[in-house]
């Protein structure tokens, strides 16, 4: 069973507007990559020029903030639901 | 203190919630609540507060009424276009109740204001519509130790997040640093459903009435997400961050910054 990635509204534009897309990797940095191949330009918008995680945006796996487990080298199993959470401003 | 029989009347459906009852009604009347923002968010958190018999509900703006904002922000109306927003909101609110005290904030808040606009507040609602004012917002609640309602929307998605300093994990816990600005577009650039504002500021308004009332279980330590699309609602774990930049270990924002020219120096960096 793969890995299922929720896209966030502002990044939709890159993943052709898909809410959910599927990978099978083996961490979050893996996924990075691979989000990366399917949908060019999706790794800058994660990730500043030295491939840190930017400071507004969080990735979750299942309910909790990579940051807290193994930043990206938190393993990903199959079944795992990755949720990639921006900050927003709009009210 | 006690309820006047016109007070008992207006409140009844709440008081006799078990929760509730005349006791809770009480602190609900004595409850000061500062409302940031009358737009999209502010405006049903704030109707909901005023219904619910809030006491004091201070409302900050600095902006007028357009009839572009009527999509969704339900406080004004299309005789108020052109309006203070926070005056718009004052007449709304006090139709809607009589009973209580609404002081419009005209006024754009800043490192150099806010603290002096929470001090006279006892819960924080943050419904504004840019990054500066909500990093600025999160750091003089933590600082003054203010209970914050937070909220978010953009397009079809919506966030929720209470914060009570001290206990739970503050925004920045959350999202160390803002965005750049330019790289995120604002709700007048990239559209919001007023609906999905509607969601998010009552959500709001609910944890506000639970912290006065002590009751429940409120989103501190966790982060409400809503997708309007799927009509989902998730919510992820958000635990205080040692590391964070105002309320971990070694806070390296001791005291409040100018966001924007922060913002802006970030900007010049980039480049
Ligand atoms: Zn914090």
């Amino acid at each position: 069973m793969p890995i299922k990635v929720r896209i966030p509204t502002p990044l939709q534009k890159i993943t052709n507007n898909q809410a959910d897309v599927t990978v099978k990797s083996k961490n979050v940095r893996e996924l990075i990559e691979d989000l990366n191949k399917s949908f060019p330009g999706i790794k800058e918008r994660l990730c500043d020029e030295k491939g840190n995680l930017r400071r507004f945006i969080n990735i979750y796996v299942n309910e909790e903030d990579i940051r807290f487990l193994k930043m990206d080298a938190t393993p990903l199993k199959d079944g795992d639901e990755v949720s990639i959470i921006p900050a927003i401003a709009g009210g | 203190m006690g309820l006047r029989d016109d007070q008992v009347e207006r409140y009844s459906r709440q008081i006799l919630l078990p929760h509730v009852g005349g006791l809770g009604q009480e602190k609900i009347l004595a409850a000061k609540v500062l409302v940031i923002g009358a737009g999209g968010l502010g405006s049903p958190a704030a109707l909901y507060l005023a219904a619910a018999g809030v006491g004091r509900i201070g409302v900050v703006d600095s902006d007028k009424v357009e009839l572009n904002n009527l999509q969704r922000q339900v406080l004004h109306s299309t005789k108020t276009v052109g309006e203070l927003k926070v005056e718009s909101a004052k007449r709304t609110l006090a139709a809607l109740n009589t009973d209580i005290e609404v002081i419009p904030y005209n006024m754009r808040l800043t490192s150099g204001n806010i603290l002096d606009v929470i001090k006279g507040y006892d819960i924080i609602v943050d419904g504004s519509d840019n990054f500066p004012t909500r990093y600025l917002v999160n750091d003089a609640c933590v600082l003054a130790k203010k209970p914050l309602s937070h909220g978010g929307i953009f397009r079809f998605d919506g966030q929720a997040i209470t914060i009570v300093p001290g206990k739970s994990a503050c925004y920045r816990c959350l999202f160390p640093e803002p965005p750049p600005p330019g790289l995120v577009p604002s709700c007048q650039e990239a559209g919001i459903l007023g609906a999905v504002a509607g969601v998010i500021g009552v959500i709001q308004a609910n944890e506000v009435l639970k912290l006065i009332l002590g009751i429940g279980d409120t989103l501190t330590g966790k982060l409400l997400i809503f997708n309007a699309l799927d009509s989902s609602f998730r919510s992820v774990k958000v635990p205080k961050n040692k590391d964070c930049p105002v309320c971990g270990e070694k806070p390296t924002v001791t005291r409040l910054i100018d966001y924007e020219e922060f913002c802006s120096l970030r900007r010049k960096d980039a480049k």
